[in-house]
């Protein structure tokens, strides 16, 4: 039996394997069997833009979550004597009115800024999946579940969030220390005001699926709800789940930095891209470039994202798939 | 079609009492104390009657039914006194503003012919920009076109707009000092100097804005004209013996509205949203500028007001949007 015990490896070790084997017996035309994932990167791969989208995104995150330990500056720390500095050996993207080094502070803004992208994206996710896939297996919370999800969809978002980061900033600021309450606070919201779109695509998704002799079947013999969701729904229901998980990120990334921009953010002394686009506009005029990098991080990173999930729809599309 | 409209508007009064019920209690949070501005040399008991005078010494519920009677009744009748010269809200209480003790909606009705005048020119702009983009780049698909008009869509789409429009103040008002950073809404249009003054000032928030909703517009009218381009109607349509252009234009072009129509719709509500930051980015005094300097100054009953407007905006278009399909595709029924 080692033939049988093969063959499942092979393409796990190979990729491109799936061409080796007809050439041993072009005949018979013998596809190994292969994990639908690699199909599903195959697809993705021939979408050009997703794969930048995909280098960029991952260049950003290694450099910003890595990026401190090698460019060891303080962001914090204030050298009077050497602001307002231009590009140089010293602070390659210069320094800015209290003299800390702006390269360093990007970095360390773009921890923070994509934190919150992913956090943020995985509560919107979580509650998201959630109720859509509640409201679609319970046909009893059906109704009641996307009241609510209409009601969510009809709240002005952004006035809404500007109020409620005022109000709640110093209760969760002396809960868990001024940068957490904030990264807390504005996560929860993100995760809150974001989630609708997600359940609407898993309800339909799930309605879809219940028809499907599988569940049938499943039912038949017993399986209880609980495992019926588990194994049998979630798995099917992933692909929208990812593609909406992708896109949640830039839009957390882009609500973070809007509320960063119009001052309600987090505090001054601890930098996200946001805040250090709102910072610089003040002085754009002298020092134009101050706003160039965080903007344009924020935007490449947005834009990446944007890519991937472009091609994370067509790639997990199976209709798409294979043309 | 009409009982759906009805239904739906009979929906839409519930909706609406929930979310002002929401903003109404998140406002009621509000560790802010309106009397905090007022000297430590009035006493207590002169203070407790000055919030009374604001209408907080009472409980949660009974303001609340205030202020709905006050924003559902009072205001109106307002407007209707204002519109006819009659007297009918004389003596009745409005909603007064803690910054300036003035109506809410005064201050309201003099802000909102800027945001009007920016935003509904950038949406006019973006709409007749998007469509011709959309149209062309799905009918040659995959041509040189459409992948700059691709590429340049999910730029526009990505950039958000308080870097878009930081970026051509740079580079439009620092660098080339073509057009004025600041847009000053007191500059009225009364010969044609002032105009091309208004119309320089007018350029680059327009211009941001529309970036924005073009990218999402055209879009979506590619994606729907690609749907139409491939159906049957077109191949008997071009069997007949059509122009291309009868074809494109009249058959195809039509039945593609119809879901960029709904979107469109939709669109708009988030566009006032938006104009939070454009406006910031501007410095135009429009709504979303009242609002930010409003939750600043913890003034509640504009916060409530305008957040409130926000949100019948969205409903009223949902709706519109809702009844505009089921008008423009016979296909739709809701019955």
């Amino acid at each position: 039996m080692t033939d049988r015990d093969d063959v499942p490896v092979e393409p796990a070790n190979n990729p491109a394997g799936a061409g080796a084997a007809p050439a041993l017996d072009p005949a018979t035309e013998y596809r190994p069997p292969r994990n639908q994932w690699w199909d599903v990167w195959d697809q993705f791969k021939t979408h050009k833009g997703a794969l930048v989208g995909a280098a960029v995104f991952i260049l950003i995150v290694v450099a910003v979550f890595l990026g401190p330990y090698l460019w060891t500056i303080d962001p914090t720390y204030i050298d009077i004597r050497a602001k307002n500095q231009g590009p140089s050996l010293a602070h390659p993207l210069g320094t800015d009115q209290l003299g800390r080094d702006t390269l360093s502070r990007m970095l360390s803004g773009g921890r923070v800024s994509i934190a919150v992208g992913l956090t943020a994206m995985l509560l919107s996710i979580g509650i998201g999946t959630l109720i859509g896939v509640i409201a679609g297996y319970f046909r009893r919370l059906d109704g009641p579940l996307m009241r609510l999800t209409d009601l969510f969809l009809a709240l002005p978002i952004l006035p809404l969030l500007l109020v409620a980061v005022l109000l709640f900033r110093d209760m969760l600021s002396a809960a868990f220390g001024p940068e957490g309450g904030v990264f807390v606070l504005i996560v929860s919201l993100i995760g809150i005001t974001s989630w609708m779109q997600t359940a609407r695509i898993v309800r339909g998704d799930v309605l879809a699926l219940k028809e499907r002799e599988f569940v049938l079947a499943g039912r038949s013999i017993g399986t209880p709800s609980r495992r019926m969701i588990t194994r049998h729904i979630l798995p099917n229901v992933l692909s929208p789940i990812m593609v909406s998980a992708t896109l949640g990120i830039a839009t957390a990334i882009i609500t973070e930095s809007a509320l960063s921009f119009l001052g309600f953010g987090f505090p001054p002394d601890f930098p996200t891209w946001g805040r250090l686009l709102f910072d610089s506009v003040d002085r754009m005029q002298l020092y134009p470039e101050r706003v160039i990098w965080p903007g344009l991080a924020i935007s490449l990173t947005v834009l990446s994202v944007n890519y991937i999930g472009d091609g994370l729809r067509d790639a997990l599309d199976p209709r798409i798939r294979g043309r | 079609m009409l009982t759906f409209t009805i239904r739906r508007l009979l929906l839409a009064i519930p909706t609406l009492l929930f979310i002002s019920l929401v903003i109404f209690l998140l406002l009621e949070l509000a560790p802010g104390d309106p009397m905090a501005q007022v000297p430590l040399t009035v006493p207590p008991e002169v203070k407790e009657r000055m919030r009374e005078a604001l209408g907080l010494g009472e409980p949660v519920h009974v303001r609340f039914w205030k202020w709905l009677v006050q924003f559902f009744w009072v205001e109106p009748l307002h407007l209707i006194d204002n519109l006819f010269g009659t007297a009918l809200a004389e003596g009745q209480q409005r909603v007064i503003s803690w910054q300036s003790r003035s109506p809410v909606m005064d201050i309201v009705a003099q802000r909102i012919p800027q945001t009007l005048w920016v935003v509904g020119v950038a949406y006019i702009v973006a709409i007749l920009i998007a469509i011709p983009i959309g149209v062309y780049s799905a009918y040659r698909q995959y041509s040189w076109f459409d992948q700059a008009g691709t590429f340049i869509t999910m730029v526009g789409f990505s950039v958000p707009p308080f870097f878009s429009g930081v970026l051509v103040i740079v580079i439009f008002s620092v660098n080339l000092g073509w057009f004025p950073s600041i847009y000053d809404t007191t500059h009225e249009v009364n010969d044609w100097d002032s105009f091309v003054v208004q119309l320089k000032q007018m350029i680059m928030p327009v211009m941001v804005l529309a970036l924005q909703i073009t990218s999402q517009i055209s879009r979506f009218m590619r994606a729907s004209m690609l749907d139409n381009l491939g159906q049957d109607y077109v191949r008997t349509a071009r069997a007949k013996g059509m122009t291309e252009r009868v074809v494109v234009l009249l058959h195809v072009l039509r039945n593609s509205m119809i879901p960029v129509v709904t979107v469109i719709a939709l669109g708009i509500p988030a566009i006032f949203g938006g104009a939070i930051i454009t406006e910031q980015v501007f410095k135009v005094n429009g709504i979303g500028q009242l609002l930010i300097t409003a939750i600043q100054a913890n003034d509640l009953p504009m916060v409530q007001t305008l957040t409130f407007i926000f949100a019948v905006l969205i409903v009223l278009f949902n709706l519109i949007a809702d009844v505009l399909y089921g008008i423009l595709d016979p296909r739709i029924r809701y019955d």
